[in-house]
């Protein structure tokens, strides 16, 4: 529901009456095409507020081009609504969808659980007069900026200036803009995100233009993410690209050529002024707008800075029971953990409804399959003009006749947006209407769409396999969008290849596996323990297998969090829930020696002090958790005076003397990582020395400590810890990693035995001498010793830095790209304990998405083996990377037989097969050379 | 998400008109997400949007780090 509000929520959790208001869109949004015919003839030019108000729409437009739902909406600047004149847009409307007495209509629901995923707002740059936002027209938001580089941004895809619209050359990035800062309008805390966005829109404005200099000035380069690290060093490596360690203000604007001048030091030259042609305020994120009106409807608390208070030990509940939160609501974060905080939260939702899963809901029926066989084909080509993505460069109603005119099309037709629902609807009813037996849609990639065509044409009763897709977007307008005559050849070459194909295409049956409703979790850290327990309170078994004697894994050392968790107490807790859970089924001292199967139908041996086991289920997580670095570097190991910080926390919790009554304590970040054998960051480190520092405050408020650091990556809230530390006294000193601190036994001034850390201070440009009592180094957090082992078993793959890699970095983060299998916790990448439990219920959200159905389905598209040409080389098998083929003795003979079940139709064994033995049904040889020949002729 | 068997648009009687399991307030990524999972997971969801559009801030943005896929 769209366009629409919340007014008020009454009730409790399990029954919430909740009032809407859905706003006058001045469409019915029933009978609007998104044609965009009434937004040609509006006569109103008002901001685009998509894009950020840098160009002009008109009173009735569609949100954006991919609006969903594509209905077009009127705002407030429409003349009738203002003054009762105009009209035109009803006038011009074919669909009659125009109706400007519509009112606001109150609508009321009733639902069981709420979640607010109520997002952020962009800081507004604009309450720092400094910034001179509004006021100096070539100074823009990053916000702005996405859209000025967007292929679909106000000057299509082109960076321009406000000022004189010409491409700006030398560009300057002004980071943590409301972030950072204890001023009035700004926010205390790190918004996590902009370090990295900034980075990404440099190498996106070298795309545009390779020859771009471009200027960050940064406090410190927060790369703390996945593979951010490697992306730092990928901006760092542009030529042309400055990274700038300073504090920066605008100090005016080029009269003449409207340039804006920054102004910074640097302990080289000391404070200079430098002009740019365009500047860009890094803003951060603020909490959503009216924020403290969403906490009274919702009767949720906030926290300090407006977001949304939430429970360390389950950062998605809210104060309200039966009110869950997700996304940056919870406190400013990136996408990934947007995304799995969402599966996290809706969890939590089937944990408190899961009595009345299914019951509001029904499976989709189609309608029985025509048998075509044995007709001629008949093939209808449905030619999209992508609103203008498409339609732009390529001639469409030519395309369209073009296609009439080959052999066995009886129909064809254009379509604005083949994709929206009327003109889907409209695919259905056309081939039932003309008969049609094979669909060809020229359109965009078969990646995104093909699975909603293939549905279209189930609904009019067709095998959806005899649907081809034409790609003449990605392949051809986008790329050729500057030769519109040979793009519109082109799209004709590619469709009549479509339609060959097509001609040739045969019925394929999908498979209907059952799903076996138990769930093995690997791992019984708070990773795996939390996750387990969300499935089983969901109504499943779960095998929970540990190599441990105990469960706890590396949480067992932990004591406490920055922000006042006791983690003792909460793993207690678990690991009680966990035993005395009837469907938690425990294996402890546990190893896995082998595991079969594919998604729904796993089987896998494990080797526990029980004995062995053999497991059947339908989903497998990956929650081994992560091992600590041991350092060789500062002495560790050699003067029991260095530590790491496991072994510090240890220590301050049992108040050993020589660590609490230390009169000089140093902090040294960064070991282990961060260097060419493991280039990554790890992530938790920083926070974890504040929070060690803030204890020992706390216990000894006169104790020295310094933190030597190569940038604090405080994200988040942390940031406020990390100035509370700096306020009692912690002093913090940057270093260089090509210059290191070196630390040697030695003895104060007053004879006292210490270790001597020396170091370079950037600030004071001078060599220092610190005489220490402890070290405590923050030592990398790195892949547990069984990962790959683990990868072996399952099938799953690893990134770069041999954590366990994810089936997609933003938008699946728990879940690999082998179905059935998931992931949670530091396996995937270090994290912070409240980020680990969000993952953990996030993959038990996504788990129950497959247990909470009875079977999946397996494409039709696998590869077969004709027994009569295998001579059983083997070469298909090691071809293989799902493990999906195997030999079977046939008469003696060895013959290699495909699983169609774990076959993804890769089509990687047919190309190596010696013999043509195997194919791909629906990529068959014959349809392929059918779209060579037809490519040529 | 594509592949997935989203259910849950469909009523059971006229009188379910008005009820549902779930309601998810904001349609931006995380809100899309949360309303597929539990729609695939056998609830029915009512996803609630202040906008004319689903998409949120993501949808505004150009590509997204590390990778620099599209948004879209």
């Amino acid at each position: 529901m769209t366009y629409t509000e919340v007014d008020s929520v009454e009730g409790e959790a399990g029954d919430f009456k909740v009032t809407l208001t859905k706003k006058p869109r001045y469409i019915i949004e029933e009978k609007c095409t998104g044609c965009t015919t009434c937004v040609e003839y509006c006569p109103v030019q008002y901001p685009d507020q998509f894009n950020q108000d840098i160009s002009q729409n008109k009173a009735v437009h569609i949100y954006f081009a991919q609006a969903i739902p594509l209905v077009a909406y009127i705002d407030e600047s429409c003349l009738y609504l203002k003054e009762k004149k105009c009209l035109i847009c009803e006038s011009v409307c074919q669909a009659d969808a125009i109706d400007l007495n519509q009112t606001a209509e109150k609508v009321e629901i009733n639902v069981g659980a709420v979640i607010l995923s109520l997002g952020i707002e962009p800081f507004d740059p604009r309450v720092r007069e400094e910034y001179r936002y509004g006021e100096f027209e070539n100074v823009v938001t990053s916000m702005d900026y996405e859209r000025l580089l967007c292929a679909t941004g106000p000057y299509e895809g082109e960076i321009l200036r406000a000022s004189d619209k010409k491409h700006p050359h030398k560009i300057a990035w002004i980071q943590c803009v409301g972030s950072r800062q204890v001023i009035p309008g700004g926010n205390s805390y790190c918004s996590a995100v902009c370090c990295t966005y900034a980075q990404k829109q440099v190498i996106l404005t070298k795309d545009h233009d390779a020859d771009a200099e471009c200027t960050i000035f940064h406090n410190d380069i927060r790369s703390y993410g996945k593979d951010f690290e490697r992306y730092f060093q990928r901006t760092e490596e542009l030529p042309g690209m400055r990274f700038i360690r300073s504090y920066t203000s605008i100090a005016r604007e080029n009269p003449e050529t409207k340039n804006v001048a920054v102004r910074y030091s640097t302990p080289d030259d000391g404070v200079k002024e430098e002009e740019f042609d365009m500047v860009v305020l890094s803003v951060g994120l603020n909490p959503p707008a009216d924020y403290e009106k969403l906490a009274e409807i919702f009767g949720i608390e906030l926290e300090s800075h407006g977001f949304c208070k939430i429970n360390s030990s389950n950062p998605m509940e809210t104060t309200r029971p039966g009110i869950f939160v997700s996304g940056t609501f919870q406190g400013p974060t990136d996408i990934p953990e947007s995304v799995f905080t969402a599966s996290a939260a809706g969890a939590q939702c089937g944990e408190l409804l899961d009595y009345r899963r299914g019951n509001l809901t029904k499976e989709r029926i189609y309608p029985p399959e025509r048998d075509v066989s044995q007709e001629e084909p008949r093939i209808g080509v449905f030619v999209c003009h992508c609103g203008a993505n498409i339609g732009r460069i390529v001639d469409v109603p030519s395309a369209v006749e073009y296609a009439l005119t080959l052999p066995n099309v009886v129909y064809a037709q254009e379509q604005l947006f083949s994709c929206a629902t009327n003109s889907a609807q409209e695919i259905t009813d056309m081939t039932k209407e003309k008969g049609l037996n094979r669909v060809v849609v020229a359109a965009c990639s078969p990646r995104t769409l093909e699975p909603l065509f293939r549905d279209t044409v189930r609904e009019a009763g067709i095998n959806q396999y005899y649907y081809d897709m034409a790609n003449i977007r990605e392949h051809n307008s986008w790329v050729h969008s500057k030769e519109k005559e040979d793009a519109t050849q082109k799209a004709k070459d590619i469709i009549r290849m479509s339609v060959a194909r097509a001609s040739l295409l045969e019925p394929l049956q999908e498979y209907d596996l059952p799903v076996n409703k138990a769930a093995l979790v690997v791992g019984g850290g708070i990773a795996g323990m939390t996750c387990a327990l969300s499935i089983v309170s969901q109504g499943h078994e779960v095998y929970l297998v540990e190599k441990d004697a105990d469960l706890g894994g590396t949480a067992r050392r932990i004591h406490y969090t920055l922000d006042g968790m006791d983690v003792q107490a909460h793993l207690h807790d678990l690991i009680e829930k966990v035993y005395q859970h009837p469907l938690v089924h425990v294996y402890t001292d546990a190893k896995i020696t082998d595991a079969a199967g594919y998604v729904g139908n796993f089987v896998t041996k494990v080797e526990s002090e029980r004995g062995i086991t053999e497991i059947e289920h339908g989903a497998a997580v990956i929650a081994i958790g992560a091992d600590v670095y041991e350092p060789t570097e500062y002495l560790y190991g050699e003067d029991d005076r260095v530590l790491t910080h496991l072994e510090l926390e240890d220590h301050i919790v049992r108040e050993e003397e020589k660590v609490v009554k230390a009169e000089s304590l140093v902090m040294i970040q960064c070991v282990g990582c961060r260097n060419e054998e493991r280039n990554y960051c790890s992530r938790i480190c920083c926070g974890v020395s504040i929070k060690n520092a803030l204890k020992l405050k706390e216990i000894n408020p006169d104790m020295d400590i310094y933190i030597l650091f190569r940038d604090m990556r405080t994200y988040g809230f942390s940031e406020d810890y990390y100035r509370e530390a700096a306020d009692k006294g912690v002093r913090f000193i940057r270093y260089e990693p090509e210059d290191e601190p070196q630390v040697e036994p030695g003895e104060s001034e007053e004879g006292r035995p210490v270790l001597k850390v020396t170091a370079t201070d950037y600030i004071l440009g001078q060599k220092l001498e610190i005489d220490a009592d402890i070290i405590a180094l923050a030592a990398a957090v790195i892949p547990s010793a069984g990962t790959k082992e683990v990868a072996g078993l399952f099938k799953v793959t690893l990134s770069p830095d041999e954590f366990f890699k994810e089936a997609h970095a933003k938008l699946k983060p728990v879940e690999f790209a082998a179905d059935g299998v998931y992931l949670c916790g530091m396996a995937q990448y270090p994290k912070q304990i409240p980020e680990t439990i969000s993952q953990a219920y996030g993959a038990a959200g996504r788990v129950l998405t497959l247990l909470s159905h009875d079977t999946v389905v397996a494409s039709g598209s696998i590869c077969e083996v004709d027994e009569k040409k295998c001579m059983g080389c083997g070469a298909c098998l090691s071809a293989c990377t799902y493990g999906a083929i195997e030999f079977r003795e046939v008469k003696k003979d060895k013959k290699a037989v495909v699983n169609p079940v774990l076959c993804k139709g890769d089509g990687l064994c047919n190309v190596k097969c010696p013999t043509g033995a195997i194919s791909l049904k629906h990529f068959t040889d014959e349809e392929i050379l059918s779209q060579i020949d037809a490519a040529a002729a | 998400m594509e592949n997935e068997r989203v259910e849950g648009s469909f009523f059971n009687s006229p009188a379910d008109r008005n009820f549902g399991d779930v309601m998810v307030v904001g349609g931006g990524v995380s809100g899309i997400q949360a309303s597929l999972d539990l729609a695939t997971a056998g609830f029915k969801v009512y996803l609630v949007e202040k906008a004319p559009s689903i998409g949120g801030h993501m949808a505004q943005l150009d590509k997204t780090f590390p990778t620099n896929d599209c948004s879209m």
